[in-house]
This record gives C-alpha cells, sequence and structure tokens, in this order.
C-alpha cells in the first residue's frame, strides 16, 4: 500500500528533516515503490530464523579503564560552528 | 614506462634503488593530475604541498637507508596514494561528499590512513564519493559526478568511483575506498582495476564516517593483485579504538600469492549467472572460469538460494543504520548550522533538510520507516532475519568449495544520467556485491576483459579471514591474462 502524505511527514519529524512539498511527495512515491520491492521478504518462512545485527560474533568488548588524554579542546571547537568559553554553545532547547 | 604508470612493487624496487626519487614520482603524478583531472574529476581536495613535503621526508629516509643499509624501508615509503574523502584525514577537509560536512577538518587521522603514513606513504588528495558512500556512480556527490577513465560520458561506479577512477588513470599508484554494499568491487570493476573488500572486522574503522557500521569496511584500490596485498598489508589488524575490529594474527599476504589454482574447488554460484546479466559480461566472467579450469582449478556449481533476497535486505538494513549514525548531523557540534531559524529544533530541521542531499534524505525517510514503531518487524526484523540465511548460504558453499566465482556487476559502467532519476535502477548494480557484504565474508574485484570497450569485474569471494585464499586465486588469473596491463587511452586526446 502506498505510503500518504501523513506518514511521510511523520517519518521526516521523527528524522528531523525539513523537506519542501515537493520533495515529500516524491519521496512518498519513491519510498512506496521500494517499500513494495522489499514486501519479497515477506515470501520467506522466517519462523526460528535468529536475526543478525552483525557479521562477527563479538560481545563485551572492554579497556582497562585508565585516564588517558583526549583530543585537545581547541582542535574539537575548531569545528564547532558556534562556540564560547571553551563551550560549544546551542539555543535554548526549553523555554 | 613514465613514472604515474608504475605499479606500487615497481615504484618501492626503483625508489629502493635510487634510481627514481619519491619527489620526481609524486610531482609526475601531481602533473598528470593538473592536465587529466579537470576532465576526469577524480579528486575532491588535492594536496600538493603537503604531498612533496612527504615526499621530500620519504627521501631523506631512503638516502639514509642507502648509506646505512640496514633493515630495507617499508614497501610504501614514498609512494603516492589517494584516499576516498570519507575517511579522517588529519588537517585535510573530510567532506564525505556532503555540504553538510563542506568545511569539516578532521583534527586525527583514521587508524587506516595512519597506517599507511606510519610506512611513509605519501597522501595526494582525497576522491569524490556518492555523498556519504551512498550510491553506485558518484552521482550522488554534492559537488560534482566523476568520469570513467575509459568513457568520459559514462559513470565510474561508485561509491569509491573517485579512488578507483585517479587509479585507472594512473593519477595515484593505488587508494583507499570503503565498501558497504559494493562500493570498493563494483567501481573497480567498471574502470578495469583491482579492488578488495577486506572481511568485516580484518581493517579497522576508526576514522571512517559512519555509514552502515554493521557493513562498512574499508578496502584498497590498485592497479594489480600484488599492489593490493601490499596495501592489505597495511591497513589490516586490531586496533583498540574499533571494538568490532577482530584481534586475530594478520596472515602475510604477499607470501600467499604464490601457489596457484591446482586442486583448489572453485564454486559456480548459478544465482549469478542468470538473465538481466549483459551477455558481455557474461562472456567475459564463463572465460575467466575457463582459465581458471585451465590453471588447474575445479569448478563446482553451487547454489546460494537466498541470493535475490540480499537487495531487499540490504536496502533495510543499510538505511535503518545510516539513519542511526546521520543523527549525528545536528548543526551543534560540527559541519553546517542553518543560524536563520525559530529554535533549536528548527535549527536541526533545517540543517539537515538543506545539507543533505536528495538519496542521503531518502535513505534516512526509508530506515527511520523500518525501524519506527509498528513496522520495525515487518521490515528490519525480517531483513536482519533475511540476513542469517543469505549468511548460511555461504557456510554451505564454503563447506563444499574454496572460494566462489562470479560477475561484479551486471553492467558495463553505464551513461551518466541513466540511472540517476530511478533508486531501484541504481540500487540493482550491487546486486552482485550485497550479499557478500552482507555475510561479512571478503571479495575481490579484478579485470577480466572488455565488453562494449568497457572493462567487466571478476568477482571472486572468500570465506571469512580467507582473504589469502582470495588473493592467491585472483593472483593465478592475472598472471595467466594480461587484463590488467590494458590502459585506458586518455593521453592521445589531450
Amino acid at each position: 500500500m502506498p505510503l500518504s502524505l501523513q506518514q511521510v511527514e511523520h517519518i521526516a519529524e521523527l528524522a528531523k528533516l525539513a523537506l519542501t512539498d515537493e520533495e515529500k511527495e516524491r519521496y512518498r512515491l519513491q519510498l512506496s515503490a521500494i517499500l513494495e520491492y522489499a514486501d519479497m521478504l515477506q515470501r520467506l518462512d522466517l519462523d526460528g530464523v535468529p536475526p543478525m545485527s552483525h557479521a562477527v560474533a563479538l560481545t563485551n568488548i572492554t579497556r582497562p579503564d585508565e585516564p588517558a588524554a583526549s583530543s585537545p579542546r581547541d582542535e574539537i571547537l575548531a569545528n564547532a560552528p558556534d562556540h564560547k568559553d571553551g563551550l560549544i554553545r546551542v539555543r535554548p532547547i526549553l523555554e | 614506462m613514465s613514472a604515474p604508470a608504475l605499479t606500487i612493487r615497481e615504484a618501492s624496487q626503483l625508489l629502493r634503488a635510487g634510481d627514481l626519487s619519491s619527489a620526481e614520482l609524486t610531482r609526475a603524478i601531481l602533473e598528470r593530475i593538473h592536465r587529466l583531472d579537470p576532465r576526469i574529476r577524480a579528486y575532491l581536495r588535492v594536496v600538493p604541498e603537503e604531498a612533496l613535503a612527504q615526499a621530500e621526508a620519504a627521501d631523506a629516509h631512503l638516502a639514509r637507508w642507502r648509506r646505512e643499509e640496514g633493515d630495507p624501508p617499508p614497501r610504501l615509503l614514498g609512494i603516492p596514494l589517494a584516499i576516498k574523502d570519507i575517511l579522517c584525514t588529519k588537517g585535510i577537509p573530510t567532506t564525505c561528499g556532503s555540504r553538510i560536512l563542506e568545511n569539516f577538518v578532521p583534527p586525527y587521522d583514521a587508524t587506516a590512513v595512519e597506517r599507511l603514513k606510519a610506512q611513509g606513504a605519501i597522501i595526494l588528495g582525497k576522491t569524490n564519493t556518492d555523498e556519504f558512500a551512498m550510491g553506485s556512480s558518484t552521482e550522488n556527490s554534492a559537488y560534482f559526478t566523476t568520469r570513467n577513465p575509459w568513457d568520459l560520458s559514462r559513470v565510474p561506479g561508485g561509491s569509491s568511483g573517485g579512488s578507483a577512477a585517479a587509479v585507472a588513470a594512473d593519477m595515484a599508484l593505488g587508494a583507499l575506498g570503503s565498501d558497504t554494499g559494493g562500493s570498493v568491487r563494483q567501481p573497480a570493476g567498471l574502470c578495469g582495476v583491482v579492488g578488495l573488500k577486506p572481511t568485516y572486522g580484518r581493517v579497522s574503522r576508526w576514522g571512517l564516517v559512519a555509514f552502515a557500521s554493521s557493513l562498512d569496511q574499508i578496502g584498497p584500490i590498485a592497479k594489480d593483485v600484488r599492489d593490493c596485498a601490499i596495501l592489505l598489508q597495511a591497513i589490516a589488524g586490531h586496533d583498540p579504538r574499533d571494538s568490532t575490529s577482530v584481534d586475530a594474527p594478520v596472515p602475510d599476504y604477499l607470501a600467499a600469492l604464490e601457489g596457484g589454482v591446482r586442486g583448489l574447488r572453485v564454486g559456480v554460484p548459478k544465482e549469478y549467472f542468470v538473465e538481466g546479466v549483459q551477455a558481455g559480461v557474461a562472456d567475459a566472467v564463463r572465460a575467466a572460469l575457463r582459465v581458471l579450469e585451465d590453471l588447474g582449478a575445479t569448478l563446482v556449481e553451487v547454489s546460494l538460494p537466498h541470493t535475490e533476497y540480499a537487495l531487499p535486505a540490504y536496502y533495510l538494513i543499510a538505511p535503518a543504520e545510516a539513519s542511526a549514525n546521520l543523527a549525528r548531523y545536528d548543526g551543534v557540534k560540527y559541519g553546517l548550522s542553518v543560524r536563520e531559524s525559530a529554535d533549536v529544533w528548527d535549527m536541526i530541521r533545517q540543517t539537515r533538510g538543506r545539507g543533505f542531499g536528495p538519496e542521503v534524505k531518502r535513505r534516512i525517510m526509508l530506515g527511520t520507516y523500518a525501524l519506527s514503531a509498528g513496522y520495525y518487524d515487518a521490515y528490519y526484523l525480517r531483513a536482519q532475519k533475511t540476513r542469517t540465511l543469505i549468511r548460511q548460504d555461504f557456510d554451505r558453499a564454503f563447506q563444499q568449495v574454496d572460494v566462489l566465482a562470479c560477475p561484479v556487476s551486471p553492467t558495463v559502467a553505464f551513461p551518466i544520467g541513466e540511472r540517476a532519476e530511478d533508486p531501484l535502477q541504481m540500487y540493482l548494480s550491487d546486486v552482485f556485491t550485497l550479499a557478500c557484504s552482507l555475510a561479512g565474508v571478503c571479495g575481490i574485484s579484478v579485470p577480466c576483459g572488455f565488453a562494449d570497450g568497457l572493462p567487466v569485474g571478476l568477482q571472486i569471494i572468500g570465506n571469512v579471514f580467507d582473504e589469502p585464499t582470495v588473493l592467491r586465486v585472483a593472483y593465478a588469473y592475472e598472471q595467466a591474462t594480461d587484463w590488467h596491463t590494458r590502459k585506458p587511452k586518455l593521453d592521445e586526446e589531450v
């Protein structure tokens, strides 16, 4: 079933993407076509098949908890769009 | 032969003998880039001053070694290489082919880059890529499309199309790319060079800007199989900074080249020889299989029954992971930040809306949908279960055979623009490389002929961590043929 405009707007909001009306309509059609193609997975009998999240089975990789130097602050801040007094500045997140 | 046309091995021998200096070699390549790249557009950025300074340091190292003898210098000392612009390079802008990172300058090198530099390799510059490696043609680069050196009206493949085109046009002796669903093998195949996707976990991903973390792997692109082995040797191995890099010994890949294929069992997966494969491509690959047979390998027909499900599984899993990985581009810490916005949330929406190109937004949308409440089970979880079946296909096949051999891509390089408007058509050019990536096994593309005057790639797929056998088969094939010595006619056109 094709996606509705409301679904596209809902996904865009979850993904925090500002889209133009034209983009919304284009993605509505393209995503619908891709999802229709992906529906072929519904044909497979997957009962009892475990999901594979990773190609190598690794668990709980840890390192000794020892203090070590991190990236220098000024090098990190050099890429920040806005900073002051050694801190990255962000617009208020609460009114 | 002119210096830029040398292989890494040939150049390294000349450098050690003192018959060529790294500065001469680097200057000759920079001159070639200056002359040819305005037409090919493989590089997003060239760094001539840094490259020449590194070359002079390499020459000093070589001179010292010739005076004092001792252990031979590293193989990559003084060798000029290109790096895909999705690997972080300290002090050199790294854009990922995206506007959102247009002014990003990494404060550190990716581990793979650091390891090349530790050997004394010269970094020439950063090569073009589809935005965040999402694409198969470089047409999704926010900057420009790279052209195939064999036919400038066609794509070089992607996403590592800049690296493959640079190597094919002798504008670098070798290069690094990254492969998530075929992004090293497919452009290598379409440009007539060698490209290897190592086993997942073989090469550290630290400093490789993340696209789909369970699939991404850095791989070498080279003029021949031996050079490919030299580059892999330099970058492979455990790195504590990437917890998914596997702590297993790194074999001697150069020693693995010799030995031939006599007695080896080469699986021919029937699902890779189907309708939809261009006739000239199928012919070239079948001829390559006969060469392997003549060399003493046994061909065995095998089945990878879930092959057709790799494409839909990949295009749910990779976008799902991408949608999470790309959440970091929020206009706060680095990259583009749209200031004229109502509040912080509007700033984030506007930054992402303007900073990402159409394919990246499409995949973020698709991945977000596949992970969202109500659709997770039907799409993402189903795709992950399908991935298990695809891996089991390979496990079963490798009980019967040593390697698998098949086409890299169903067609030769396609015309620029032909598939740009239809995402599904574009995705189909990866149909033979995706399953290998989902399974996490290794695969190489080696030149195996031409169709309509354009290169065809033979894909040899090996079991996890069996790069030695893959390289051995590829090398035996290469020694018996001369496809890898063919060069696109670029100089005559100038």
